[in-house]
């Protein structure tokens, strides 16, 4: 059971976000606004090979044009880069335009190599090698458990089918980079981050300074997505810029870097084999997959790993299961956590695989759904959500929508874990005027922390959000976890709690008053004379847990004469335990829809393959969902103050993808098998046009 | 029938047509060439700035501001880095994400897209400029009040956007108000909040695109 209060006062109701007035006014200082005294701009020589053998770096005319203050090579001698823009040097200069000038007169001498960029070719045995030592595509991982052969002869319906997704860039709104003094006393490094104690442990590794030199600041930072833990190559370059310069420097990636070298989702192609009993019972699965981690894949071990490999199958309980993974390198950048990792490519394709089984039953898929899947918590949301949605009157065999317009419905789900970490610590300062100052060494990366912890202090001491002042994203502060697995919420809410019910013993103690909240507030702080008291904190158990559900509905218009899909409605139903503020909770469940919306019929990294180049690495080619791209969402929050705290920001991304699939495959009547659902695979699938080349499976 | 021979149809060839032309005429135009050319260089010297820095006076949120810079600065370069206005935030630099998006004369602009030397003889607003006293706008206060923000990166060009509508169409409907942020990207998805807010701050019925509930766990 949890610990929390039985009446809460302040948690669960709508709390505006304490740092809103901040971020609307643009007082609120981002990681790229950070401008110390005399500060520098760095920037990056990147690679315009896809593979090549770099000899010798000439940076003397770099260092003599005007303005130009430090420039220093990634590697002194020889070596080797393995995708289009892979880091070669850094300069620093007193302006932009001077260090464009700068790069420009950088000279590489290069071998050219022979490179592969595509998963199809990548994988063949005569591919050039991305790592020499090890093949692109090591061996599967093969898992298995039953007997799968003999269980698909006892099976009454059995699909097959190919689902592939694409490779997905996380283009958080502000880029990668940081704002880097050195001086005597150490390093300080303004970064935009969603884990500032790794950022400061990267570099203190990098640049051999111990960790109690470095001090990372993140006041605020414009997302992350999973793409920014550590300090990055572009963090320890701004670092060595700042050294050989005397002088702090400032080293923001461009959008276009950003689409090169700071991550992306792996793409997947799933072969899947699923069999079901007659009554809808899954017997018998089987999965071949594979996908690209870029230059992060390519170990010789057996998987290959570099984060490609996908959680299957999925939420349902299959007993015979044969599982064979691997990942191929190819020659591009390297693949980092996004979002849930793994989760919305396994969802889409074994949500795929789920309703084209049911067509093949003639079951309702929500039905078959219902049969299969082990969760209570979820068969309670299917049921919510089916009801909330108009399931059973929306619901039609795929293709019997009339006229050339149709519309479709689907529906897909959710599972992760969002548990708190057990190290999280932080303290509180209550001062002799009643001011309070709650101080962690987490970061905000968009999701709410701050007004989190406001919310959590308020209900503890009896005050008001607006009156906590939130301190974070300084290393300086007791240690919490990186913004990731959405852990911050269910490490920061007991945290708080903690330090904020010790402090207000002490402090009820230390003044003699019973109770110090309400009206005795500014009586008792009062008493505290000119010492504040400062209380530290860390994570407990019994007010956070881990493991969610979620199932989300989605209903689309498909226009068979132009293709295009439009995204009518969402309805979400989720849990996360107590639900600390409705509001910013509903805002980050409206995110996660929309970037599946992205996933779903939007976003994929495009590679050509005779130059190894990005082709769409700005916003005008790489499309985002805009306002106009949103349909109704529908938001269900299952609140479950019993189970404490739990993380949110993934699981509400997992789903929408699959979900939007299904929808168009059910209008529509035929499956488009690959993520991005584009107009032109639209038109192919119905034959309008000549069906564009798909990978190979 | 004999197929006719080209060479035989009386067409003109480009070397009959020059030499037919004569001498005269070609040296005419070749005189007029030459005091084109004069007039050009004439007015480049009158009108080319740099490459090095010149003088730019750049009126900024009522303020006017003297600054010696290259030509080639945008005026979001100048705003952020040589002004210290960081309200307005560089996203893409090539007017597709609307993060830097300032007022030209009450016009939502893309800063990134504007040379600072073109923005001179203007009335520049950032979103510093909204609220000189501190106190939020309407706007603000709503995008506050509706949580139309998460990371806030994107946040200060959306609110630029939206007030830049109300203070044309102070009632606008719900298509102009996309239109109006059309040119405005979002990552961590806040976009039904902007919608919301933005009706909200106009004293439109706030047609929400989203629904919520909070339903207890039994």
């Amino acid at each position: 059971m949890s610990e929390w209060p039985a009446q809460l006062k302040v948690l669960g109701t709508r709390v505006p976000r304490v740092d809103g007035p901040a971020k609307v006014t643009g007082q609120a200082k981002y990681t790229s606004d950070v401008l110390p005294e005399g500060v520098l701009i760095g920037m990056i020589l990147r690679s315009k090979w896809p593979a090549a053998r770099i000899l010798k770096i000439h940076l003397d005319k770099a260092r003599q044009m005007p303005g130009i203050k430090a420039a220093v090579a990634v590697q002194d001698g020889p070596r080797q880069v393995r995708y289009y823009g892979e880091e070669l040097a850094a300069v620093a200069g007193v302006s932009r335009q001077a260090c464009e000038d700068a790069l420009r007169a950088i000279e590489v001498e290069a071998e050219p190599l022979p490179f592969v960029v595509r998963e199809e070719d990548a994988r063949k045995p005569d591919a050039p090698r991305v790592w020499e030592q090890a093949p692109n595509m090591p061996p599967p991982r093969v898992q298995e458990t039953g007997n799968v052969d003999a269980a698909f002869a006892e099976c009454a319906a059995v699909i097959e089918g190919f689902y592939a997704t694409p490779v997905q860039l996380h283009h958080p709104m502000e880029t990668h980079g940081c704002t880097v003094l050195w001086n005597e006393e150490g390093i300080t490094a303004w970064a935009s981050t969603q884990g500032i104690f790794g950022v400061r442990d990267g570099l203190a590794g990098a640049l051999r300074v111990d960790q109690s030199k470095v001090r990372v600041i993140t006041e605020h930072m414009g997302g992350g997505f999973g793409s920014k833990f550590g300090p990055g190559v572009e963090g320890i370059l701004a670092a060595r810029l700042a050294k050989e310069a005397g002088a702090p420097v400032k080293l923001m990636l461009s959008r276009f870097e950003e689409a090169l070298a700071v991550g992306n989702r792996p793409s997947s192609f799933q072969r899947i084999k699923l069999g079901a009993k007659a009554d809808g019972t899954l017997h018998a699965f089987e999965f071949e997959n594979y996908g690209t981690a870029g230059v992060g894949a390519g170990q010789a071990t057996e998987g290959g790993g570099g984060g490609a490999d996908l959680p299957m199958p999925y939420i349902y309980r299959v007993p015979n299961r044969r599982l064979k993974q691997t990942t191929v390198a190819v020659n591009a950048g390297s693949s980092r956590a996004f979002r849930a990792p793994g989760h919305p490519v396994a969802s889409y394709g074994m949500e795929s695989a789920m309703d084209d089984l049911a067509v093949k039953l003639g079951i309702d898929p929500l039905e078959l759904r219902i049969k299969n899947d082990p969760s209570e918590i979820r068969q309670r949301e299917y049921r919510i959500g089916a009801e909330r949605f108009g399931w059973k009157e929306k619901y039609r065999k795929p293709g019997s929508s009339p006229g050339p317009v149709k519309t479709g419905v689907g529906v897909a789900s959710a599972t992760w874990g969002g548990g708190g970490s057990n190290r999280t610590q932080g303290e509180v300062q209550i001062n002799p005027d009643g001011s309070v100052e709650v101080r962690l060494g987490v970061q905000d990366i968009g999701t709410g922390t701050r007004t989190v912890a406001a919310v959590v202090a308020a209900e503890v001491l009896g005050l008001k959000p607006e009156q906590i002042t939130v301190k974070f994203g300084d290393t300086r502060f007791p240690p919490g976890p990186g913004s990731g697995g959405s852990v911050t919420s269910p490490s920061v809410a007991p945290t708080v709690f903690d330090a904020c019910t010790k402090a207000l013993d002490q402090l009820q103690k230390q003044t003699g008053i019973p109770d110090a909240r309400g009206e005795n507030w500014h009586v008792a702080c009062k008493k505290l004379g000119v010492t504040p008291l400062v209380v530290q904190g860390q994570w407990r158990q019994g007010l956070s847990s881990s493991g969610v559900g979620g199932v989300q509905f989605a209903e689309v218009e498909v226009d068979t004469e132009t293709g295009l899909v439009t995204v009518k409605k969402i309805v979400v139903v989720q849990d996360c335990g107590l639900v600390v503020d409705p509001l910013t909770a509903e805002s980050q469940v409206n995110g996660g829809v929309i970037m599946g919306i992205g996933f779903a019929l939007y976003e994929e990294r495009v590679m050509d393959w005779q130059t190894g180049v990005v082709l769409n690495p700005n916003f005008e080619t790489y499309k985002l969902p805009g306002l106009a791209d949103v349909p109704e969402i529908d938001i269900v929050l299952l609140n479950m103050p019993e189970r404490g705290v739990i993380g949110l920001g993934e699981p509400v991304h997992i789903p929408t993808a699959a979900a939007i699939a299904n929808a168009v495959a059910n209008a529509l009547g035929v499956r488009i098998n690959s993520l991005p659902i584009t107009p032109r695979k639209v038109l192919a699938a119905l034959g309008k046009i000549p069906a564009p080349k798909t990978p190979a499976a | 029938m004999k197929q006719a021979d080209p060479s035989s149809t009386g067409r003109l060839s480009r070397r009959d047509f020059f030499k037919g032309l004569g001498t005269t005429a070609v040296a005419a135009a070749a005189a007029q060439a030459e005091s084109v050319a004069q007039e050009l260089q004439k007015l480049n010297t009158e009108k080319v700035f740099g490459p090095g820095p010149v003088p730019v006076t750049l009126k900024v949120n009522g303020k006017t501001h003297r600054l010696e810079l290259e030509p080639r600065v945008t005026l979001l370069d100048a705003l952020r880095n040589h002004l210290g206005l960081t309200g307005p935030k560089e996203g893409c630099d090539r007017a597709a994400c609307g993060a830097c998006t300032v007022w030209l004369d009450g016009v939502a602009i893309y800063a990134c897209q504007k040379l600072a030397i073109d923005a001179q003889g203007h009335e520049v607003t950032t979103v510093e400029g909204l609220t000189p006293d501190g106190r939020l706008t309407p706007v603000q206060q709503a995008f506050v009040e509706r949580d139309a923000l998460q990371c806030g990166y994107c946040t200060p060009g959306f609110v630029m956007s939206v007030s830049a509508l109300l203070r044309k169409k102070p009632k606008p409907t719900v298509q102009e108000v996309l239109h109006a942020c059309a040119g405005n990207l979002c990552r961590c998805g806040t976009h039904p909040r902007v919608l919301e807010a933005a009706l909200v701050a106009a004293g439109v019925r706030p047609v929400s695109m989203t629904r919520t509930e909070v339903i207890p766990h039994v």
